[in-house]
């Protein structure tokens, strides 16, 4: 065997046995949710066992776990999608027609990102408490949607950048409007941007605790707070709450996978590419 | 406003007469319109309770006595100050921070090289190590309580127990440890991802270059990749200290800040005196004083990020 064969072996080794050791955490999570309560907590843990969708379907029985599934899936699409609308023009009108305050603008928009959620916790609560939004679907959209917005804004703003100007104008000479414009030359030419731009919106209002812990209880809370009610003594269901994990995170791993090229960019502010 | 480029534009645009009579409040207007939505709730976002959160914090406010009213002055703060409980939640709000950059940055630096290099499945080992970043805190924490850290049942009592060590019962002997090591296995996977795109961008020739000179693999990441990583590395740092100065999922599920105050940071801490003391303007003061922490890390970041645009 040639030594790059040998170097390229032994890298493959040392790589492959990190990656497994990162990702075993999951791998046991996926693992657990199949196996009985009994096979769960068994010592030693059980690495071959029959595999059973017990835990599935005690989940699935549940009434309320598609109620919180549902709000997660309202709360992280609505919340996206009502960002990019209010983002795909202020990000348009940066990228296109920039004037000496754009950078500025983009800046503190950055800045507003800065405000660590403790310290509005008050003020939030108390002025979700008075007009009826606590632990409301539409609360939680609106936090969310103003939380993603500024990053939001930067990924369209990168993307849009990108687009040469001469297109646009071309499509201007024909007679396009703004809105056409917008429409039939700016949208389509960026579509896998603007997917990736709200796909990592989906993903960090899916995943974000803090706020759904504050301000919902029931009726309203996502699965982070479904997967945090487990941390009483419901925790000791070890194959229910696996197999409630792996349906809660299943469909982000995947969409983070798709996306995790352009997503450095939003989650550096363009930063790097 | 004024637009650069205008005569360009106006000499492509088509509407000549309407662009030079009212050329700047034309783009001034436009501007306004496509931005003003996405400013104004922003701008509604971050001033309406900032504001609060100061007014409160000079109040005397509590949810469940309304008999507790009035200007307090300084009061919350000099409280808040003199407790001994605030210090010790910013100590060890300082070690979650310091420990988990540490780990994350320096092991996705070394994972970033590693990962880099031609091997076997290198596109799905990539995967699986970046994972871990896009599990909610939720579940990742409760995964490493039950299934690993569990000290009867958990995968590692049974290494321990393997190997003749003694079994560690991490959330009552160590718990703010635990939560670094768990809040680190969430935070090095983003490291690690952002430092391999920027890792792509190195010059292979100035690479092949130095190892033609004579360099070694110990040279060449001290000497090229490392300088070449610099602003992507303090991009990291500044983003994920905005993230973990605000840590809280991870310390609710697992030992709800305890035991006593060992694992509450500055964020627990707040959310202890908001939503269980009902002391909304000692819970205020909390606040400010983590917006000011934040800030400071803030006009670094901002100033970087600034740098970059002008590039």
């Amino acid at each position: 065997m040639n030594p790059t064969m040998t170097k390229k072996l032994l890298l493959t080794l040392l790589a492959w046995g990190i990656a497994l050791i990162v990702f075993f955490p999951i791998f046991w999570m996926i693992l657990t949710g199949f196996k009985t309560e009994g096979e769960a907590v068994a010592t030693p843990p059980s690495l071959f066992f029959e595999p059973t969708l017990a835990g599935y379907h005690t989940v699935m029985a549940r009434a309320d776990y598609l109620k919180f599934a549902l709000n997660s899936i309202v709360i992280s699409f609505g919340s996206t999608l009502l960002a990019l609308i209010v983002a795909i023009p202020a990000a348009y009108s940066m990228a296109f027609l920039p004037t000496k305050r754009t950078q500025g603008t983009l800046l503190w928009m950055l800045s507003t990102k800065m405000l660590p959620p403790v310290g509005v916790l008050m003020p939030v609560y108390l002025l979700f408490r008075d007009m009826g939004l606590l632990d409301s679907q539409l609360g939680l959209t609106i936090v969310y949607m103003l939380m993603n917005l500024p990053i939001v804004v930067w990924m369209l703003y990168t993307f849009f950048k990108d687009i040469p100007k001469d297109i646009l104008e071309a499509g201007r000479m024909d007679g396009a409007g703004t809105v056409q414009e917008v429409l039939y030359l700016l949208l389509p030419l960026t579509l896998p941007g603007i997917a990736s731009t709200g796909l990592l919106s989906v993903i960090l209002s899916w995943n974000e605790a803090f706020w759904s812990l504050n301000l919902t209880t029931s009726d309203a809370a996502p699965l982070t707070a479904f997967i945090a009610s487990f941390s009483s003594p419901e925790g000791l269901f070890w194959a229910k709450l696996s197999a409630a994990s792996t349906l809660a995170i299943a469909p982000i791993l995947i969409f983070g996978w798709m996306t995790q090229k352009q997503m450095v960019r939003g989650l550096t502010f363009g930063a790097v590419k | 406003m004024i637009r650069p480029h205008f005569p360009t534009r106006f000499l492509q645009w088509g509407t000549p007469m309407r662009e030079r009579t009212s050329g700047r409040t034309v783009g001034g207007f436009r501007n306004l319109f496509l931005q003003g939505p996405a400013v104004t709730l922003l701008l509604l976002w971050m001033l309406v309770p900032l504001g609060m959160t100061l007014w409160f914090s000079f109040q005397r406010y509590n949810l469940i006595n309304p008999m507790i009213s009035g200007f307090a002055g300084w009061d919350n703060y000099t409280y808040l100050l003199t407790d001994p409980a605030l210090w010790t939640a910013m100590g060890n709000t300082l070690l979650l921070v310091g420990w988990v950059l540490a780990i994350s940055v320096i092991g996705g630096t070394l994972l970033a090289v590693l990962f880099q290099q031609e091997f076997f499945g290198r596109g799905i080992a990539r995967l699986l190590v970046i994972a871990p970043f896009f599990v909610m805190p939720t579940v990742g924490a409760l995964v490493w309580k039950n299934m690993l850290m569990h000290p009867v049942n958990g995968v590692f009592a049974w290494l321990s127990n393997l190997l003749g060590l003694p079994v560690i019962d991490w959330f009552s002997s160590m718990p703010l440890t635990s939560i670094i090591i768990i809040v680190s296995w969430q935070w090095m996977p983003f490291a690690l991802l952002i430092l391999l795109t920027a890792i792509q961008s190195l010059d292979d020739d100035q690479v092949e270059a130095a190892r033609m000179d004579g360099a070694g693999p110990l040279a060449i990441f001290w000497f090229i990749t490392l300088p070449h990583l610099k602003r992507a590395i303090s991009v990291v740092i500044m983003i994920e200290m905005i993230f973990l100065l605000t840590i809280f999922a991870e310390i609710f599920v697992t030992t709800s800040g305890g035991p006593g105050l060992a694992s509450t940071n500055l964020a627990y801490f707040i959310y202890i005196r908001a939503l269980l003391d009902f002391d909304v303007g000692g819970a205020s003061a909390g606040g400010v004083i983590a917006i000011i922490l934040a800030n400071i890390v803030a006009i670094f970041l901002i100033r970087t990020v600034a740098k970059n645009l002008e590039t």
